[in-house]
């Protein structure tokens, strides 16, 4: 096969298929935004950093601007414009709201994005850097203040509003685990 | 950024071949720094072969106790891992402590292991430096380097090694296994990263083209009872500025075995094995682990501003060592 930088490629974002041609060096964040008018999704740093960018892939947080859009072909890619039912938000944009976890708005896709892959991940039992105790025996540690500010530090903002953000993604943590045992029950 | 071809490698072998010889052709994992040295200009490659999809995803048993880790596990999932948790909890701790949530879902084993330092010289192509451009200079030794090496370092190159993971891999003897075209073959992590010395932009002993499949884990009882330990200018989500990975049994208040390692402190993750042999039968005190990193430490070069991690990391070693003694007494 001869050389080519650029490629055809069907992106699989909030269930719907995508059809575009890239050039290789398109990040999944610019094809998202410049060529899928899917700006919910915001560039920051551009490097990795700040976590702006966040969307979900395969349920991963992953941060969209190190992510080459030819590379993420046949993986589920969600973005915030995908994570409400209908009409109905997902509990952690519902937390966002009711507890003010925002100011200015521009870090808050990446924020929520990352905050539902942080309660998927502790209800999975991951460990933690903040984690006394990494051994499985010890059980999965409780979901702290402590513990979602370490998991929440991919994400920067700019505004500060740290205080309302870690108060929301407990809040959401907590509805998600309150829903799944009445659902058990 | 340079355009590029885009080749998803359906085998090992496959891989290999797409690479070939080609000197601008690079492996692609998750991408995390491969895909921002690119944005910035320090790596520009004319073909990616990209090898996320290549079934090296799996951790499996590895005779007797080991672990065998494929390539292309994620962070997130080789950190999350039950037997990595229970045998070789210092893992787990090293790996959660680098990068980010994000980060750490992308980013995979071989490509930890071939990171890329974070020295600013390197990272800033209209500076000179040796190890991005062979020959130019390195700034760093008279320029900024609080956080560059005190060890094993050479007047060519002052930059240390980023990772958390390859710290604690180190500590445990691990063992990478690669593809070439010449076929398969092994390196200990030990000898996997070559000396500074004149040639800076030579990294690692592997073979030209050659692909990672895994870093195999041997059996090591004394990896139970480990930590890692990370000290950097903020609290999360920063590179070290010195860290320690560190196993200890004692019994009657002896040291039986140690296992004990550096990071951000070298060109590579610094096995302290001075240390660990004035360790080996002598008591469990902090007197005895001030000494054994003292030992190790004797070889320390500092440079103005970097003299601060000689004793930081003598402290470590205390701390953690000491830590480790008490919870083996309880």
């Amino acid at each position: 096969m001869a050389p080519s930088t650029s490629s055809t490629v069907t992106l699989d974002i909030n269930g719907e298929k995508h059809t575009l041609s890239v050039d290789h060096r398109t990040t999944l964040l610019d094809a998202l935004r410049e060529r899928l008018d899917l700006t919910g999704t915001k560039k920051g740093c551009d490097q990795g950093q700040c976590g702006a960018c966040t969307v979900l892939v395969d349920g991963r947080r992953t941060v969209s601007c190190l992510q080459l859009a030819v590379a993420s072909q046949e993986r589920e890619i969600t973005t915030v414009e995908g994570v409400a039912e209908g009409e109905r938000l997902h509990p952690v944009q519902q937390a966002f709201l009711d507890l003010d976890g925002f100011q200015c708005g521009y870090c808050t896709p990446g924020q929520i994005c990352s905050a539902i892959a942080v309660i998927e991940e502790h209800a999975a039992g991951w460990p933690s850097a903040v984690t006394e105790d990494v051994r499985p025996e010890a059980g999965p540690p409780p979901l702290t203040p402590e513990e979602i500010r370490e998991r929440m530090s991919g994400n920067l903002c700019r505004c500060g509003a740290y205080v309302q953000i870690v108060q929301a993604v407990a809040r959401a943590a907590a509805e998600t685990r309150t829903g799944t045992e009445g659902a058990a029950a | 950024m340079r355009e590029f071809d885009y080749r998803r490698a359906d085998d090992v072998s496959g891989a290999v071949a797409l690479l070939g010889a080609d000197p601008d052709a690079r492996y692609l994992g998750g991408g995390t720094n491969l895909v921002d040295l690119m944005k910035t200009g320090v790596e520009r490659p004319a073909r990616l072969v990209d090898v996320r999809t290549l079934p090296l995803d799996r951790i499996e048993p590895a005779g007797d106790g080991g672990l065998r880790v494929g390539a292309t596990v994620t962070n997130s999932d080789l950190a999350a891992h039950p037997g990595i948790r229970h045998r070789y909890p210092a893992l787990t701790q090293a790996v959660l402590a680098g990068a980010s949530g994000q980060l750490r879902n992308m980013a995979t084993v071989g490509g930890n292991l071939l990171q890329r330092t974070r020295c600013g010289y390197f990272t800033d192509v209209t500076k000179p430096c040796n190890k991005r451009a062979p020959g130019s200079g390195c700034p760093a030794v008279q320029g900024e380097h609080h956080n560059h090496a005190v060890l094993g370092a050479s007047e060519h190159c002052v930059a240390v090694h980023p990772s958390d993971m390859g710290v604690a891999l180190t500590a445990f003897d691990a063992v990478v296994s690669y593809e070439s075209a010449d076929g398969p073959g092994e390196l200990p992590l030990a000898d996997f990263y070559l000396p500074v010395g004149d040639t800076p932009h030579r990294e690692t002993a592997l073979p030209p083209g050659a692909l990672i499949t895994g870093v195999t884990l041997p059996p090591a009882p004394v990896a139970a009872r480990s930590r890692y330990r990370k000290v950097r200018e903020r609290a999360s989500y920063a590179f070290a500025i010195g860290s320690v990975a560190a196993a200890l049994d004692v019994s009657g208040g002896v040291v039986r075995d140690v296992r004990l390692a550096f990071g951000a402190v070298a060109s590579r993750p610094w096995r302290a094995g001075i240390a660990e042999r004035v360790l080996t039968g002598a008591p469990a005190t902090a007197e005895y682990f001030a000494a054994a990193a003292d030992a190790e430490l004797a070889a320390a070069r500092p440079l103005p501003d970097n003299g601060y991690k000689v004793t930081l990391m003598r402290n470590l070693v205390v701390a953690v060592l000491s830590e480790l003694a008490e919870e083996a007494a309880r």
